[in-house]
């Protein structure tokens, strides 16, 4: 109760903050992802290539190690080791996207550029640049997931019309990844603390179901992967690509989103503890 | 307001106290910073060490023992090992290695160059360009062989190494690969004005050489134009050498083309990053 | 009043900055918070550009609770912080254009107006640089550049111009001169005594997160200070003791005697005649110099101690 009385005084006071600003909600957010479009015009290189990576992925492990493999069973069908792991590659990179502009980029903002007081000292509130960041991180997920997609489809790894619906998926890895880590980052202090970060995501993306079944593991571990934000999105992903959409699909999209909320909300509480005290 | 230097307090300029003196050579002088990177050291290698040592023991468990679970291997199918996890795991050393040498002559260097400049406060010293790229070089040769000895004492309970004496030329064998990516790499961070191409060393260079470079299978099942280029890259050199060791099938002639090659990349890289960073220093 | 503060209190956990103060700045004045470091000036100052929350007492902005219309407020002022927070991923021109943006001003405005702040403060052939390139002074004139693209009522400019040369100051100053000229209402704060005697029409001297002085900066000297100073240096090995000595055959010649760890101040309204009564007396200095008593004289008056230490 007293959680939810805070939150409503939190709000009432954000609602305040806002009066009077010449800036609305959705035109603080385009400003911010414009804003960064800007500062990525000079860095078009990093941007293009930044949707190798997975790509690579594919290659290497779903066609050179797939030569060795013979396929997994998915959905009471046998599909090709490549295809069983393109949806996880796609999730997967949702996630690295994610995880580099909110852990790293945000870091960097935060405490050394101090873009974030620049924009403060403007009618932006903290809500405005939580938001706007985390839009502008999805907006560069969300044409690497594209144009992922657009391989896929190339190399015929793609077996159902749900796969259009991989996009938006991979978007809510971003919102759930985005959201948290952002959460997570204003906690750190040092460059240093961000190994903490390679040692919760690389797990995640060696087992995941990313390059073999959960049913790799004993029962009690397989519990705890099928808890993690990447494993629901990888196999939401791989239901979209394979046509084998169910409830456990729904709740994959509600987990993710639920998340993504949460970490926003952590965002803007911590904001104002850092830059507004 | 300034205070006034009271006699006696301010630093001693006396002409009895022992001279300073120019290093007798460029080993001598890259002896001098010791003191500086065993600080270097003491104050950061529990930040990496996490990372060094779980992120590639996550990957043989993922890839070697758990993908590899599902994998019938076929007599000669993986040049001569037995399961997929002793075919992928001294590849996955050789990798690693190479990761963690480009990430320490990356943005470290710069950092030397341009941010801390660690080099210029050096430099400002009697000590030569020489002296200082060999003790940063030699600083990650030592730490980087350490890291790989607990990496190859973690893999050899898996039954990955047929011998012991494979075991431990397996290890030192990654002095080459740390040779030869440690010059070449600070060479090209030493003249770099703006780090954002490192980005693009890491995805366009490190990445598609850590999965195609015969590390998780074998470059034979490259499309033929795909794998000259493989077998032309330093990272294959250093695989196929390490992988000889580890499954104990040795043949002279390639071993001695893989050191070879590996040797004379270091030393191109060494020549190469003495001038580049001279050239940024000493203008 | 645009600013009317009373009773103003921030403490951070344990940390008293700023214990209790009155500030009132009517339109159009040049206004001042002086002090050294860690007085409260910055405390202060953030409050007013409402990013912080006072802790106690009240505070009204252009008359708005900056608790309740902080973004309200903020559309109406500009503010120049201590440490330049420019966009680093940015060109000189966009760091203006965007910045202008977040005011909610249309886009044909901005551009307008970024041309014309970029020729005030000399930067129209930098236009296309990044932000890295330029210089600590050009830096600092692009934030100030930058706080004016709103067109502020009240322009918060904090320690305008720390750690720049001598002739960059002086091209902040004469930026700031016409500024004041066009009727904008500065705040700055500033540990430089020449800088507040040459920019405020009325100022407060802080210290310890009081509010120890206030008034013109002439009325400051003349309460505080006598019209001239006559400095008394002794050499390298002067030390503490001997000075105290000196001080003690010099009080009559002097209305007051300060002693500091490398000189004697002496305030009189006629600094050579002290001067030369002081050669009468005996002693030989070293070195002397005799000028206008300043601020930092009022300072040192006040607290006992010096500005810059």
């Amino acid at each position: 109760m007293a959680l939810f009385t805070a939150a409503v005084a939190g709000e009432t006071a954000r609602r305040a903050a806002r009066q009077g600003s010449p800036v609305s909600a959705v035109e603080a957010t385009r400003l911010l992802v414009w804003r960064n479009m800007l500062a990525y015009r000079r860095h078009w290189p990093i941007f293009v290539t930044g949707f190798l990576e997975p790509v690579f992925y594919l290659f290497s492990i779903g066609v050179g190690v797939g030569a060795l493999v013979t396929g997994f069973e998915v959905g009471g069908r046998t599909v090709p080791y490549a295809e069983f792991v393109a949806p996880g590659m796609l999730a997967a990179s949702a996630m690295n996207g994610a995880l580099y502009d909110s852990t790293f980029n945000f870091f960097h903002k935060l405490r050394f550029g101090k873009l974030f007081d620049q924009m403060l000292a403007t009618p932006l509130t903290t809500m405005d640049v939580a938001r706007g960041e985390l839009s502008w991180s999805l907006i560069r997920g969300g044409i690497y997931a594209a144009a992922f997609l657009l391989v896929m489809v190339a190399m015929d790894l793609v077996s159902s019309w749900w796969a259009v619906l991989a996009v938006p998926a991979a978007l809510l890895i971003g919102l759930a990844f985005g959201g948290i880590c952002m959460a997570l980052t204003t906690f750190m202090r040092s460059w240093q603390d961000f190994e903490y970060v390679t040692l919760a995501t690389v797990p995640m993306f060696l087992f995941s179901a990313t390059f073999f079944p959960v049913s790799a593991f004993p029962e009690w571990l397989r519990w705890v992967v099928e808890c993690t934000p990447l494993y629901r999105g990888v196999v939401l992903i791989r239901e979209l690509c394979t046509g084998t959409v169910g409830w456990g699909s729904a709740a994959s999209v509600v987990y993710l989103v639920v998340l993504g909320l949460v970490g926003l909300v952590v965002v803007r509480r911590r904001l104002d503890r850092l830059l507004l005290a | 307001m300034t205070t006034t230097p009271r006699p006696g307090t301010g630093p001693s300029t006396s002409p009895t106290s022992p001279a300073s003196t120019a290093p007798g050579s460029v080993v001598d002088g890259a002896l001098r910073l010791a003191p500086y990177w065993a600080t270097v050291l003491r104050r950061t290698w529990k930040g990496g060490v996490i990372s060094a040592l779980v992120t590639p023991l996550l990957y043989v468990v993922a890839m070697g023992v758990l993908l590899g679970g599902f994998i019938e291997v076929a007599p000669g199918e993986l040049e001569g090992a037995t399961s997929y996890l002793a075919f992928v795991a001294p590849g996955l050393l050789a990798a690693h290695v190479m990761t963690l040498v480009i990430g320490e002559t990356t943005y470290p260097v710069m950092s030397g160059v341009k941010w801390h400049k660690t080099f210029f406060a050096m430099h400002a010293t009697p000590l030569g360009i020489g002296s200082i790229v060999l003790a940063n070089v030699g600083f990650i040769l030592l730490r980087t062989l350490v890291v790989s000895a607990f990496f190859v004492a973690v893999l050899a309970p898996f039954g990955v190494f047929t011998t012991w004496w494979g075991a431990v030329l397996a290890w030192a064998t990654q002095a080459l690969v740390i040779g030869a990516f440690t010059t070449p790499v600070f060479a090209f961070a030493a003249g770099l004005q703006d780090e954002t191409a490192f980005a693009l060393v890491f995805r366009l260079g490190m990445i598609p050489m850590f999965l195609f470079s015969g590390a998780f299978f074998p470059v034979g099942n490259l499309d033929a134009p795909l794998e000259v280029v493989a077998r032309l890259t330093p990272l294959w050199h250093g695989v196929d050498l390490t992988r000889m060791f580890a499954l104990g099938t040795f043949e002279l002639g390639p071993a001695l083309v893989h050191v070879a090659y590996l040797v004379a990349l270091t030393a191109l890289g060494w020549w190469w990053a003495v001038r580049r960073l001279r050239a940024r220093m000493v203008v | 009043m645009l600013i009317h503060a009373r009773g103003l209190r921030k403490t951070f956990g344990d940390f008293e900055a700023v214990r209790g103060i009155d500030v009132d700045v009517p339109r159009g004045q040049a206004f001042g918070f002086l002090g050294p470091n860690g007085a409260g000036k910055s405390s202060t100052m953030r409050m007013v550009a409402a990013v912080s929350p006072p802790t106690g007492g009240t505070l009204r902005i252009l008359g708005m609770d900056p608790a309740e219309q902080s973004s309200a407020i903020k559309a109406r002022i500009g503010v120049c912080p201590q440490e330049d927070t420019l966009d680093l991923e940015l060109s000189v021109r966009d760091n203006l254009y965007v910045y202008g943006r977040y005011f909610g001003l249309p886009r044909k405005e901005v551009r307008a107006r970024v041309d014309e702040l970029l020729a005030f403060v000399q930067l129209g052939e930098k236009a296309d640089a990044m932000v890295d390139d330029l210089s600590g002074g050009m830096k600092r004139r692009l934030t100030i550049a930058r706080s004016l693209i709103n067109r502020p009522e009240i322009l918060l400019l904090d320690e305008p111009t720390t750690g720049l040369d001598p002739q960059a100051r002086h091209v902040v100053w004469d930026r700031l001169f016409r500024l004041k000229a066009q009727g904008v209402t500065l705040v700055l704060t500033t540990h430089y005594m020449d800088e507040a005697e040459q920019l405020c029409d009325r100022l407060v001297v802080m210290d310890k997160g009081h509010i120890v002085a206030e008034g013109s900066p002439l009325e400051l000297i003349r309460a505080h200070a006598t019209r001239e100073v006559a400095e008394l240096r002794f050499g390298a090995g002067g030390a503490q003791a001997e000075h105290e000595a000196v001080a003690e055959q010099v009080a009559g010649l002097a209305d007051r005697v300060e002693v500091l760890p490398d000189r004697l101040l002496l305030y009189s309204d006629d600094g050579e005649r002290t001067l030369a009564q002081v050669h009468a007396a005996g002693l030989r200095p070293t070195t002397t110099l005799v000028r206008r008593a300043t601020l930092e004289d009022v300072f040192l008056r006040l607290t006992g101690r010096t500005l810059v230490d």
